[in-house]
């Protein structure tokens, strides 16, 4: 193969089929570091206040928590420029924190009240902000996959240079419309970048119980769509893998596949006690892998910031929470007339 | 013995054809698989072959000839040995001076492409929505619809049309016939077999603010993408509290065509209409298909447009305005009366029409509601005209249970009851597989008969 002539770079594990392979990770600048550090650290506090106030009762249905895999849409994140469009499943309020959705916002949409974004009527897995471009928020797994094709198609159709980042998981890329859609997008060259989240089990199944191909880069290869894997946890090579990506499609190349391999520490929703998986596996996934320490741990090292000064990040970023969660347990629950508004225009 | 060939059907739904073009003269010699024709149906132009080899005696329709039935002898073949000049003699010269008479009006032409009834006589009323003195153009629901997506694509460059074969192949029941050519390939999108997935496309594309016709080649395929219909086009307005919604219309044939059995004769009226954030407009005439269609193009919210097969080719008058555009949700008083009301909608009309002719005759003076949408739905004008008539009957073609005319029967037994002078009738289609015997179908779909008893039944006669 093309590819074994290259030199991988290190800790990457790369390749598709097209050539491509996964960059080195970006060097990070102080100031990438920190915001990367700030973001990613903003959705884990937001991730486990939401835990908690679950276990209190103020947030009710479905609550699935993103802790563990807050490098992939921060490092993403980096990548984007104005307009560009971001579309997930339920696993979502990490991606609305990477696409500044207000965090008071996101809160009291889980707790159900007037402040919320859907004003009360979305909930957990559904919110959006076309401000934002962030377009949900979905609780149909796979379907979005189909639906970021679309905003890719508009994006296309308007000639506006803009890239749609379809998220799924390791589970939803077992859906046969995530299929039906590769098709389009790459017989119409679509500006879409789907990124597999590969946290390793489809809720309880894990990726070697679901799936006959487990190297999710690979799953566009009967429709020429290269693909490359990430080490999700790393937010350097999430954000290197999202520039290669978003310049392979604002070029006019058409669809990729980015296959962030990553974990998400809690379980699939907050009622799931994870009996699939050994407490060893995820004790060593935080110890060796967490994205938030890795950023630390070179913050330090390369003297770029102090212990003293993250704790002073770290206690904005609670402030920033407390408030969310402060706002989300107080806010007045929607009023009874917003039952009927919102159906049709 | 000579060989006759016959006027070929080339659809389901085809009863008459064009002769466009021969391709073989007289004295000229065939072997099975020459072509020797092209013939012109509602939908396509399609080249007949030759199946028997022989000489070509006698072309009995010459090209150029229009609605030719099918089964009508259209030419003579003389096998070997036979006198090509004596072959022909006799053969199909009548029937053929009977097709090529001067053409029949336009409307009962229409009409009778239909299985289900021959042209209404009744008088239809005035649409309060068409200015008095409009001048009418007659008008098949073909052209309306595609006249309809024309005009609204000139008009805002934010509308594009998808779906299976509707550019390259001008549509599988012609209806984007044109398009391609005036709008191009970025406008007029052929997509894969791949209903679920480019309905959600559609979706997504619809989010971020193009509006989308989406084109189902029937409704049946349709259930592939129900989920993109439903979970994500219907109900992304009230998840995201009013911030994002899909201006989309998925539209296509929808319902019974002709003998093609279980998995393609469903009518969806009553499933789309269960739905909040969908709107339903399932339209019979011509001028409601244009009117609707394009208020449906415009419309904000998701719009489920149900067609019909059997009504693409029957004609209408549809008034001639620069933009004739009707309000969804308004029903259309088909015909005034006094003595009981006949509701229904698409093609349940074509019964409702027929039934109101015979009805006349025995001295019985029928409403005729068209429902035109049917979500959302306008009781109103049900109610009101239950309040004259104190009797009501509804007509669809989908099943009984849980129907559009059950839902009708339930609200009008509430807002209405102490007016009604007989239990409601709810005509359906009875309550099994669509068959695909020729007999069986027939009493599978409801019947002109079954309306006439049932108004006789209400008005206790």
């Amino acid at each position: 193969m093309a590819t074994a002539a290259r030199k991988a770079p290190a800790k990457s594990k790369s390749e598709g089929k097209s050539g491509l392979s996964a960059p080195k990770p970006a060097e990070f600048t102080k100031e990438e570091e920190l915001a990367a550090y700030r973001h990613m650290l903003l959705i884990r506090r937001f991730e486990e206040k939401a835990g908690q106030l679950y276990g209190m009762g103020f947030i009710g249905g479905f609550c699935h928590l993103y802790i563990g895999q807050e490098a992939v849409v921060t490092g993403m994140k980096m990548a984007l420029i104005d307009g560009d469009q971001m579309i997930t499943a339920y696993r979502d309020h990490g991606h609305m924190l990477a696409m500044e959705l207000s965090p008071r916002g996101v809160m009291a949409e889980l707790t159900g009240r007037r402040g919320g974004l859907s004003r009360g009527k979305g909930g957990s897995m559904h919110m959006f902000s076309k401000e934002k471009h962030f377009y949900g928020g979905h609780g149909i797994v796979g379907a979005q996959v189909s639906l970021g094709t679309g905003l890719a198609f508009a994006n296309r159709y308007r000639d506006n240079n803009n890239v749609s980042l379809t998220y799924f998981g390791d589970g939803a890329a077992n859906q046969g419309q995530v299929y039906e859609s590769f098709n389009m997008a790459s017989l119409w060259k679509l500006p879409v970048i789907y990124i597999i989240e590969n946290n390793r089990y489809a809720m309880g199944t894990s990726v070697s119980r679901s799936s006959a191909e487990t190297n999710f880069s690979h799953r566009g290869a009967s429709f020429k769509i290269p693909g490359i894997q990430v080490d999700g946890m790393d937010v350097r090579a999430v954000k290197s893998a999202g520039d290669q990506a978003t310049e392979w499609c604002r070029a006019g190349n058409g669809p990729i596949i980015l296959e962030m391999q990553t974990y998400r520490y809690r379980g699939h929703s907050m009622s799931d006690p994870a009996k699939y998986r050994s407490k060893e596996e995820v004790q060593k996934m935080r110890s060796e892998h967490d994205p938030i320490e890795q950023v630390k741990a070179r913050l330090i090292e390369k003297k770029w910031a102090t212990e003293d000064e993250l704790k002073t990040i770290d206690k904005e970023v609670r402030d920033i929470v407390a408030d969310a969660a402060e706002f989300a347990q107080n806010d007045a629950e929607p009023d009874p007339s917003e039952l009927w508004t919102d159906i049709v225009l | 013995m000579p060989i006759e060939i016959l006027m070929p059907a080339l659809s389901p739904t085809m009863e008459e054809g064009n002769l466009s073009k021969w391709l073989k003269n007289e004295g000229d010699k065939v072997v099975a698989g020459d072509v020797i024709a092209e013939i012109e149906t509602d939908k396509a132009t399609m080249e007949v072959e030759a199946v028997d080899e022989g000489t070509l005696a006698k072309i009995v329709v010459p090209a150029g000839t229009e609605g030719v039935k099918v089964n009508a002898v259209i030419a003579v073949l003389a096998v070997e040995g036979e006198d090509t000049d004596k072959a022909g003699e006799g053969i199909g010269e009548e029937p053929a001076k009977a097709e090529t008479a001067a053409p029949a009006p336009v409307a009962a032409k229409g009409e009778a492409s239909a299985p289900v009834a021959a042209a209404p006589k009744t008088e239809v009323a005035a649409d309060p929505d068409i200015p008095a003195g409009t001048e009418m153009v007659s008008t098949t629901v073909r052209e309306a619809l595609r006249d309809a997506m024309a005009e609204e694509m000139r008009r805002d460059g934010d509308v594009f049309v998808m779906g299976e074969e509707v550019a390259e192949y001008q549509g599988a029941y012609k209806i984007t016939q044109g398009l391609l050519q005036e709008f191009g390939p970025r406008r007029v999108v052929d997509t894969p077999i791949t209903e679920h997935g480019f309905a959600g496309v559609g979706v997504g594309a619809a989010m971020a603010g193009l509006k989308p016709i989406v084109e189902f080649m029937t409704f049946n395929f349709a259930m592939q993408a129900i989920d993109q219909i439903i979970n994500s086009a219907a109900k992304t307005l009230y998840m995201s509290g009013g911030q994002m919604g899909a201006p989309i219309v998925f539209r296509g044939p929808n319902g019974a065509a002709a003998r093609v059995a279980a998995q393609h004769s469903q009518c969806y009226a009553a499933w789309y209409s269960h739905i909040p954030g969908l709107k339903v407009v399932m339209p019979y005439t011509a001028a409601d298909a244009k009117g609707l269609l394009k208020a449906a193009i415009r419309d904000p919210n998701p719009v489920i447009f149900l067609e019909n097969e059997i009504l693409y080719g029957q004609s209408f008058d549809v008034p001639k305005l620069d933009d004739f555009v009707l309000p969804i949700g308004k029903a259309r008083i088909h015909k005034q009366g006094k003595d009981v009301t006949i509701v229904s909608f698409g093609i349940g009309m074509t019964y409702a029409v027929k039934a109101e002719a015979e009805l006349r005759g025995m001295g019985i003076d029928a409403e005729i509601i068209d429902l035109r949408t049917v979500r959302p739905l306008d009781l109103d004008t049900i109610i009101a005209s239950v309040k004259k008539t104190n009797r009501l009957i509804v007509v669809e073609e989908g099943f009984p249970q849980s129907s559009v005319g059950d839902h009708i029967a339930n609200q009008v037994s509430q807002r209405a009851f102490d007016f009604l002078d007989a239990p409601v009738i709810t005509i359906a289609g009875k309550d099994v597989p669509m068959p695909y015997a020729a007999n069986l179908e027939k009493l599978a779909l409801p019947n002109v008969g079954e309306v006439i008893e049932a108004v006789k039944a209400v008005t206790y006669r």
